[in-house]
């Protein structure tokens, strides 16, 4: 049965307000039946309020091989990183 | 049952129809477990018979009380023999292949989910607030199971082969789930239960849908012998209890 199933990827938003994240994959015959055995598997003890599901084959991912290429150059710019401010007590989550 | 027994002995037994048709099909739905055609379906399945369980639960534990006998949901589930069940009869029908526990399924799914529909306006409040759970409850399990017969019945010719043969085979058995008896007619009359006329009326509606969507056609009325409502069961159910109640049979008030 499987073998016309494809794969898809798994989003689940946890609470109203955060983002999705990913969780796992699966194996379904179309979006529908995904989003299915995504509440099956991954929303069984209230893991989500949302669910996302990609087919796997529509992620488009950087090259391993170009991470020195893609990554590197970030390596030596901390001024980018907000580290030379000071906050002011009262201000949370920043 | 007939019109002598009392008021609360009516109303007892009429929500242990419900119980036992929740309390049974979870105990088919369960065997699947590590049977399942993948993964992700055992999972499924084992996820709608636990819900199954909890309807069961909330409802033995509503009968016991009601009939005043100081038996709790495990005497009730655990305890009593095949003619003392008052689920319906399709409840109990064997697994079959999968498409068989599909066809059950959707036939059971829609009676129930148009039952609990309708329970949530129940004059017993306790009975109302089950049925608002159990409402949302059976919505998803509909949609899985219509959500799958579409699927066998307009998918290959070998799913609706089977999907086909499954229906004709389980028709018969729906006779029971669209056919009042006096005691739903008397719950009807006192507000208890659902009009018996509106629940069928919908679940023809919802039936004849999805049949049409899976490219099934509606069989022809079938004589029925059993009524499984009224305690008069098929052979299955006494295999399925021998499986469900051995346990606690053997080992009264054992616990884990």
């Amino acid at each position: 049965m499987t073998e016309d199933w494809v794969l898809y990827e798994v989003f689940i938003r946890a609470r109203a307000g955060l983002e999705h994240k990913h969780v796992g994959s699966l194996h379904a015959a179309d979006a529908r039946m995904a989003i299915e055995h995504a509440r099956d598997i991954y929303t069984r003890r209230q893991e989500g309020v949302s669910i996302w599901v990609v087919r796997s084959n529509d992620i488009h991912a950087a090259d391993p091989a170009e991470a020195a290429a893609l990554f590197d150059p970030a390596g030596d710019k901390i001024y980018r990183h907000p580290t030379f401010y000071s906050i002011p007590e009262e201000v949370k989550n920043i | 049952m007939n019109g002598a027994c009392t008021a609360a002995e009516a109303h007892c037994e009429y929500v242990l129809r419900l119980a036992d048709t929740s309390l049974v099909a979870g105990q088919r739905l369960a065997e699947w477990l590590g049977h399942g055609p993948t993964l992700e379906e055992d999972l499924a399945l084992a996820n709608i018979a636990l819900d199954l369980f909890g309807q069961a639960r909330l409802l033995l534990t509503l009968a016991g009380r009601i009939e005043g006998c100081a038996r709790d949901e495990d005497a009730l589930a655990f305890g009593r023999d095949a003619a003392e069940f008052r689920n319906v009869a399709l409840a109990e029908q064997p697994n079959g292949d999968f498409a068989q526990t599909i066809v059950r399924q959707v036939m059971l799914d829609a009676w129930q989910l148009e039952t609990y529909s309708s329970l949530v306006a129940s004059a017993d409040t306790e009975l109302a607030a089950i049925a608002q759970k159990a409402v949302k409850e059976c919505r998803y399990h509909w949609r899985y199971s219509s959500g799958w017969l579409v699927r066998l019945g307009d998918g290959t010719g070998e799913s609706h082969r089977r999907a086909s043969a499954a229906l004709q085979a389980l028709w018969r058995f729906t006779d029971e789930l669209r056919v009042a008896d006096e005691l739903d007619a008397r719950m009807a009359a006192c507000g208890i239960g659902p009009e018996p006329a509106v629940v069928n009326a919908r679940w023809q509606e919802r039936l004849a849908g999805v049949l049409e969507a899976a490219r099934l056609t509606v069989p022809a009325h079938q004589h029925y012998p059993w009524h499984g409502k009224r305690g008069v069961h098929t052979e299955a159910l006494t295999h399925l209890l021998a499986t469900l109640q051995y346990l606690p049979r053997l080992y009264p008030g054992v616990s884990w």
